[in-house]
């Protein structure tokens, strides 16, 4: 699998997925078990990847200058701190770690 | 015509998210190169596949499992991607008939324009934020892409910068607002105890996969939920979804929870 086939398969299937929402009827929206678990991927999909680039190092788990920078940006998301300005503090924590511990 | 005072704020309202939006649009273009794409791919993201979340996910797998965690990236960025399938339900009858109309919106549905729609309250004013939203965002996250793309290019070694970080940042950054509710928070956290228990275990890519089960367990049994939480929805914004309105399943008229059947019955 070269990285345009997975740049390309992943885009389509994406692009697809919104178009089919469109030709579905919108009482499926009224079963609340569907909307439930799509929502709730969401969730932990955003959640179990934090987890793996926080710790994720090849096959192991550690903890490393990832860490505190991402506690930084709970804080400041806590804090209502707009999102560009959380990622930059972000990636300025981890950099300053780095460089100097 | 006359715009009204109504269609003047939704607009106001899409192109100020489109600007913040595109504003991270850097981020994406530059943990793309990072993650080892090129600047075409990293443009195509952008363009086509055209959601955030989906094409942040993408790229992190990637850049952790390298071009061999091709499937478990696509399946990573589908399953992300599949919220906008609600979204595009919830918008349908908003956006209205002719099939490259409904091509256009489908292409642009994802959560800013939904949220920005669904938080207006006559027709033409969900219309017109839908748009604008969908529009705004598209020029300013893909004009950025290519920012991000080209300063990335030039960084090298990318941990050194604390990109990595930056990218667990921005992937809370779309989680946080999701995270009010007691049901949510238990999936989340569960989602995260799998996917680093598994990590030393199974391939890169996997336990991303293997912690939506998580998800699949929790909404199909409903656990975690609490009476009151019962509006948890298809709602970017949380607004006025209630997927337990009692509302009989035939009743098609646009009104699909989304707080457009108001001005929708009028307009008829």
């Amino acid at each position: 699998m070269t990285a345009w086939h997975i740049v390309l398969l992943a885009s389509i299937a994406c692009a697809a997925i919104k178009l089919i929402g469109y030709a579905v009827p919108p009482a499926v929206l009224e079963k609340p078990a569907p909307a439930r678990i799509a929502n709730l991927l969401t969730v932990a999909l955003l959640s179990a990847l934090i987890a793996v680039q926080t710790l994720a190092q090849a096959s192991t788990a550690v903890l490393d200058a990832r860490v505190p920078a991402l506690l930084v940006a709970a804080l400041l998301f806590a804090l209502r701190v707009p999102f560009i300005i959380v990622v930059i503090a972000a990636a300025a924590v981890a950099a300053a770690i780095r460089a100097f511990v | 015509m006359v715009r009204s005072e109504a269609v003047k704020t939704a607009v106001r309202a899409g192109i100020a998210v489109g600007v913040a939006t595109g504003a991270y649009g850097i981020s994406f273009g530059a943990l793309s190169v990072a993650a080892g794409l090129d600047i075409w791919q990293t443009i195509v993201l952008s363009s086509v596949m055209f959601t955030g979340g989906s094409q942040f996910a993408l790229v992190g797998v990637l850049a952790s499992g390298g071009l061999s965690a091709g499937p478990a990236a696509i399946a990573s960025a589908v399953l992300l991607g599949s919220r906008n399938a609600l979204y595009s339900i919830r918008m349908s009858p908003i956006i209205g008939g002719g099939l490259l109309r409904r091509i256009g919106a489908a292409w642009i549905t994802i959560d800013e324009s939904t949220a920005v729609a669904t938080a207006q309250t006559e027709l033409r004013a969900q219309r017109a934020g839908f748009w604008v939203t969908g529009l705004a965002v598209f020029v300013g996250w893909n004009a950025m892409t290519i920012v991000g793309a080209v300063i990335g290019d030039q960084l090298g070694d990318v941990r050194q910068y604390g990109l990595d970080a930056a990218a667990a940042a921005a992937f809370l950054g779309l989680l946080w607002p999701r995270l009010r509710e007691l049901q949510p928070i238990a999936v989340a956290v569960g989602a995260a105890v799998v996917a680093t228990v598994l990590t030393p275990i199974v391939p890169s890519g996997i336990p991303v996969l293997a912690a939506a089960l998580v998800a699949v367990l929790v909404g199909a049994f409903n656990w975690f939920s609490r009476p009151s939480a019962r509006a948890e929805s298809a709602s970017p914004s949380g607004a006025s979804s209630d997927p337990g309105d009692p509302r009989p399943s035939g009743a098609d008229d646009g009104s699909v929870s989304t707080g457009a059947g108001h001005s929708m019955e009028e307009e008829k």
